[in-house]
């Protein structure tokens, strides 16, 4: 038997207080996809990390065909041909695809370091590669210009440049469509049948059975288990990852939508949002679901005043709200979780209590002075309601998971009592236990009366949550699904695309 | 081993936040050493310390005092002569001048009333020739014990006026630093802060001699000019903050160009010179010292630090700023507004900058579009080598104050150390790299 592609073996990684790996061990075969499951918290990031040159393990072997390797900088893991496509790119934003794909590499003719940069070669061997994995676009376009999918392409590109035979994608398909997830499993075919391994690391169990070959979940640190794909049932994925058995993905919720609380009629901002109408009731969820570019974030971000409308009413309780800033959204009762809860939603480098306190302020201070008792225990007493998970109040938020991130951009807005709750993508890379705690949370507004809107890509969560369906594509509303227990994930696919 | 490790990071957690009280530390303990030296004490208050001496070593004994006619000499005199009439000495006469001075006291008390158990005066007077021989010239005195001031080994840096002068000369600096940290920790930066140290203190002399009555002018009068000075600063930078939010131009652009206009304006207001027609009263902020013996700027200074850390972590203000600088978007969807508090610390820049320019101007008894010529610099490596990033939302009050303490102490040190002032820079300029890049270290 040769020896497996790669072989991680009794990795060990500690942090002041937490011991983030204990003897880890991960095997991959030429040509194989294998999904790498668990909570955020897991150990997967450090592991990948580890694999990528970018963290040093405390003790552990890496075997690289057959070869034992000391990983310490990521140019060492990337000479061992280990690429990390991680969730945030590292391209460069101005640069064209191709400039990106040779970035630190580039064909050139002279003194190495001096040279003048062969454009003409580069151009054309990225167009080559791009065409391989199923790019349309010009290899000059400036990245940023590039959807998110785009730039993955560039990422994998530019592994495939670096001549990769270890390739590890980070939740991939977390910011892409559906029909922009099925290419990318396409291309990652493509890839396992050249020899490549591939190490996917995802909180989607439903992509697993189309993509991969084999599952290993990681569980505070350890291996909790692993399995073939063909033999893997998504109950007992849940339960190796959460360590516990999940009765309900989706948890019930028992009450009867009443009265239009919330009523949107023409909303418009340039061709972003087209005439959006829609009425959401007390006691219920409203999802408002599309493709990524169709104006569903844009809705919420008009609602709460971020961004300004060219036309259109808004009604809350028969009383017109028409936010022109965030605060004074916020003042009508308005609370939003944004979609990208690091960019907008938290202050990173601000501990918990500071984030929590934010849009609180004004009732936690006395003349400008803010009372410290009030604020810690209130903290306190959301920390421990939502079960958030951090060492300390004054713990920065940057050090928290995903979920527990998320939390905490949750209870800013729970102690501010809003009326009216937007969500955007509220469980986008939060692990299936944080998942259900969300849920739990959104049905109790629900069910105290709430006005709840929920956007997000997620149809198996879309289906599972919301009592009533609007889908947008292109800034309208193509579809509205008013009894859920009729619709499909097809049915609103047709509507998305339509 | 992992408790170990844990014990290891904790502290190391530690040190960083203290990181550069540290430095600051080391720095003192390294002047301590390095000037290290012979005190010689003089004037009042080394008289003390004699009297002590002299009455313990005979009760009720006849003293005469020796002096040179100089004002510490004068002073220590004064002082000795109370000490020892309240101890119960006779003080049978008060030599002032030169030896021959002390020759003919020594003379007439030895043909009046012989008998003489101690002469006294400053480390100078003893040291005179005359009082060598005493006993062989003049036996009628007897034998009597010279006292001089005992001299000790303390460094100069650790003396009490030097340490006053330190806080003294950083006082100008530490000022602007409180601003400046404010306009850093948004995310931004404010050039402008030297020359409106430039521009407060030429609108502040102008008004006091148009418009107070120059020389002649009251206490209220110069309150008031000093106001319409540190009003003007406040506009300079309510200008700033209102075009970096308004059109978004990065505050870089915004504060130089308003370093050029508040430098020229300052000029063409003084014409060219500095404003000298201000009466004495003026320099008790710059000069005095009416608290237990702490300059009056130090006062002001440490009011200013104590108010600003006051702000920075118990007010919705200073949160407002934290959460602007280390994410702005997030702020705005929060409520916060972003606006405001942006257009404030750039106001609380100027009107600081400008309290600096009074100061700056009180310390000098004049006004001149010249003051404050790099000060923007020297405030910013103050803020920066007290650990805020110029990335914005991270960083103390606290920090910028031990920042502008190292900085002057090692100006100081090297002043105390005879360095001159080409050297000087050098090495401050080497300093704030080095501190800087010791900061980085020890945050990885």
């Amino acid at each position: 038997m040769t020896a497996p592609l790669l072989a991680m073996d009794g990795i060990s990684k500690t942090y002041p207080g937490v011991q983030a790996l204990a003897d880890v061990r991960l095997d991959l075969a030429r040509g194989e996809v294998l999904a790498l499951l668990g909570e955020n918290g897991a150990g997967k990031s450090t592991l990948m990390k580890i694999l990528g040159g970018a963290v040093r393990p405390d003790a552990g072997r890496i075997v690289i065909d057959g070869v034992e390797r000391a990983l310490r900088t990521p140019p060492d893991a990337i000479r061992a041909g280990v690429a990390v496509i991680h969730q945030e790119f590292n391209l460069v934003p101005a640069l064209g695809a191709a400039d990106n794909l040779f970035l630190g590499q580039e064909i050139a003719h002279g003194l190495p370091g001096f040279g003048i940069v062969d454009r003409a070669a580069q151009r054309h061997r990225a167009g080559a590669i791009l065409a391989r994995l199923g790019a349309d676009f010009d290899p000059d376009r400036p990245c940023r210009t590039l959807s998110v999918a785009g730039q993955q392409l560039v990422e994998i590109a530019k592994a495939l440049v670096s001549g990769a035979r270890i390739l590890v994608m980070d939740e991939p398909s977390a910011a892409l469509s559906a029909p922009e997830v099925a290419a990318l499993h396409g291309v990652i075919r493509d890839l396992r049948r050249d020899g490549t391994g591939i190490v996917y690391v995802t909180h989607r169990l439903d992509e697993i059975a189309s993509v991969c070959d084999r599952v290993t979940v990681l569980r505070d640190g350890r291996n909790a288990g692993g399995t073939a794909v063909a033999a893997a049932d998504r109950a007992d994925l849940i339960r190796l990852m959460v360590g516990r058995e999940l009765t309900e993905e989706f948890p019930h919720r028992d009450t009867v939508p009443g009265a239009a609380r919330l009523v949107v009629a023409g909303l418009s901002r340039g061709t972003a949002v087209r005439g959006v109408s829609f009425t959401a009731r007390r006691g219920e969820v409203l999802a408002i679901t599309g493709l990524v570019g169709s104006g569903r974030t844009e809705v919420l971000r008009l609602l709460f005043g971020a961004d300004r409308r060219d036309a259109g009413s808004v009604h809350l309780d028969g009383v017109p709200v028409a936010p022109r800033s965030p605060a004074a959204a916020i003042a009508a009762g308005i609370g939003l979780l944004p979609e990208d809860r690091k960019l907008q939603g938290l202050v990173l480098g601000l501990s918990v209590r500071e984030n929590f306190a934010l849009p609180n302020l004004a009732r936690l201070s006395h003349g400008g002075v803010v009372s410290r008792t009030d604020e810690r225990r209130e903290c306190g007493e959301f920390i421990a309601s939502l079960r958030i998970r951090t060492p300390r109040q004054e713990a920065a938020v940057r050090g928290l998971s995903g979920g527990n991130q998320q939390k905490v951009v949750l209870a800013k807005w729970l102690a501010r009592r809003c009326e009216v709750l937007l969500f955007d993508e509220p469980t986008r890379g939060v692990d299936v236990g944080a998942k259900v705690e969300i849920y739990r949370l959104i049905n109790d507004l629900a069910a105290a009366g709430k006005v709840v809107v929920m956007v997000s890509s997620d149809l198996p969560e879309v289906l599972g949550m919301a009592d009533r369906i609007v889908v947008m594509h292109d800034g309208r509303i193509t579809g509205r699904i008013d009894d859920v227990a009729t619709a499909t994930q097809e049915s609103i696919m047709e509507a998305a695309v339509a | 081993m992992i408790a170990l490790r844990q014990a290891l990071a904790l502290l190391r957690g530690r040190l960083h936040e203290l990181g550069m009280a540290w430095v600051l530390l080391a720095l003192c303990v390294l002047f301590s050493v390095l000037t290290w030296s012979e005190q010689q004490p003089s004037g009042a208050a080394a008289a003390d310390a004699i009297a002590e001496r002299i009455l313990a070593a005979t009760p009720h004994p006849r003293v005469l005092v020796a002096i040179r006619d100089v004002p510490d000499d004068v002073a220590l005199a004064d002082r000795l002569v109370d000490r020892l009439r309240s101890g119960g000495a006779t003080v049978v006469a008060v030599a002032k001048g030169g030896p021959k001075d002390a020759r003919d006291a020594l003379g007439r008390v030895a043909a009046e009333t012989p008998g003489l158990d101690a002469i006294a005066g400053s480390a100078a007077s003893m040291a005179w020739g005359v009082f060598a021989d005493v006993g062989t010239d003049f036996p009628a005195l007897g034998a009597p014990a010279l006292v001089r001031p005992r001299s000790y080994r303390w460094p100069n840096f650790l003396k009490a006026e030097n340490l006053l002068n330190i806080a003294n000369q950083i006082a100008v600096i530490a000022i602007l630093a409180v601003g400046m940290t404010l306009v850093i920790l948004t995310g931004g930066i404010d050039l402008s802060v030297g020359s409106i140290i430039a521009l407060a203190s030429v609108v502040t002399a102008i008004v006091i001699r148009d418009r107070c009555g120059g020389v002649a002018a009251g206490p209220g009068g110069m309150v008031v000019a000093g106001l319409v000075g540190i009003a003007v600063g406040a506009a300079c930078g309510a200008v700033s903050g209102g075009v970096v939010v308004a059109f978004g131009i990065p505050p870089f652009i915004a504060t130089l160009a308003m370093m050029l206009v508040a430098g020229g304006t300052a000029s063409l207001l003084a014409r060219g010179e500095s404003v000298y027609q201000l009466p004495d009263g003026f320099m008790w902020l710059g000069r005095g010292a009416d608290l237990v013996g702490i300059p009056n700027a130090v006062v002001a200074m440490l009011t200013l630090y104590a108010l600003a850390q006051f702000t920075m972590t118990r007010t919705t203000f200073g949160r407002w700023v934290l959460a602007v600088g280390g994410n702005r978007e997030a702020a705005r969807l929060s409520g916060v507004p972003v606006s405001a508090t942006l257009v404030a610390a750039y106001v609380l820049s100027g009107a600081l900058a400008a309290l600096g320019g009074v100061v700056m101007a009180s310390q000098l008894k004049s006004g001149s579009p010249n003051f404050g010529q790099m000060y923007e610099l020297f405030t910013i490596a103050a803020v920066v080598v007290g650990g805020t990033s110029l990335a914005g939302g991270e960083g103390s009050i606290v920090g910028t104050l031990v920042g502008a303490l190292v900085t002057a102490v090692i100006n100081n040190g090297m002043n105390l150390l005879g360095i001159e002032s080409y050297t000087q820079r050098v090495v401050l300029g080497l300093v704030i790299l080095g501190a800087v890049l010791l900061d980085r270290l020890r945050r990885r």
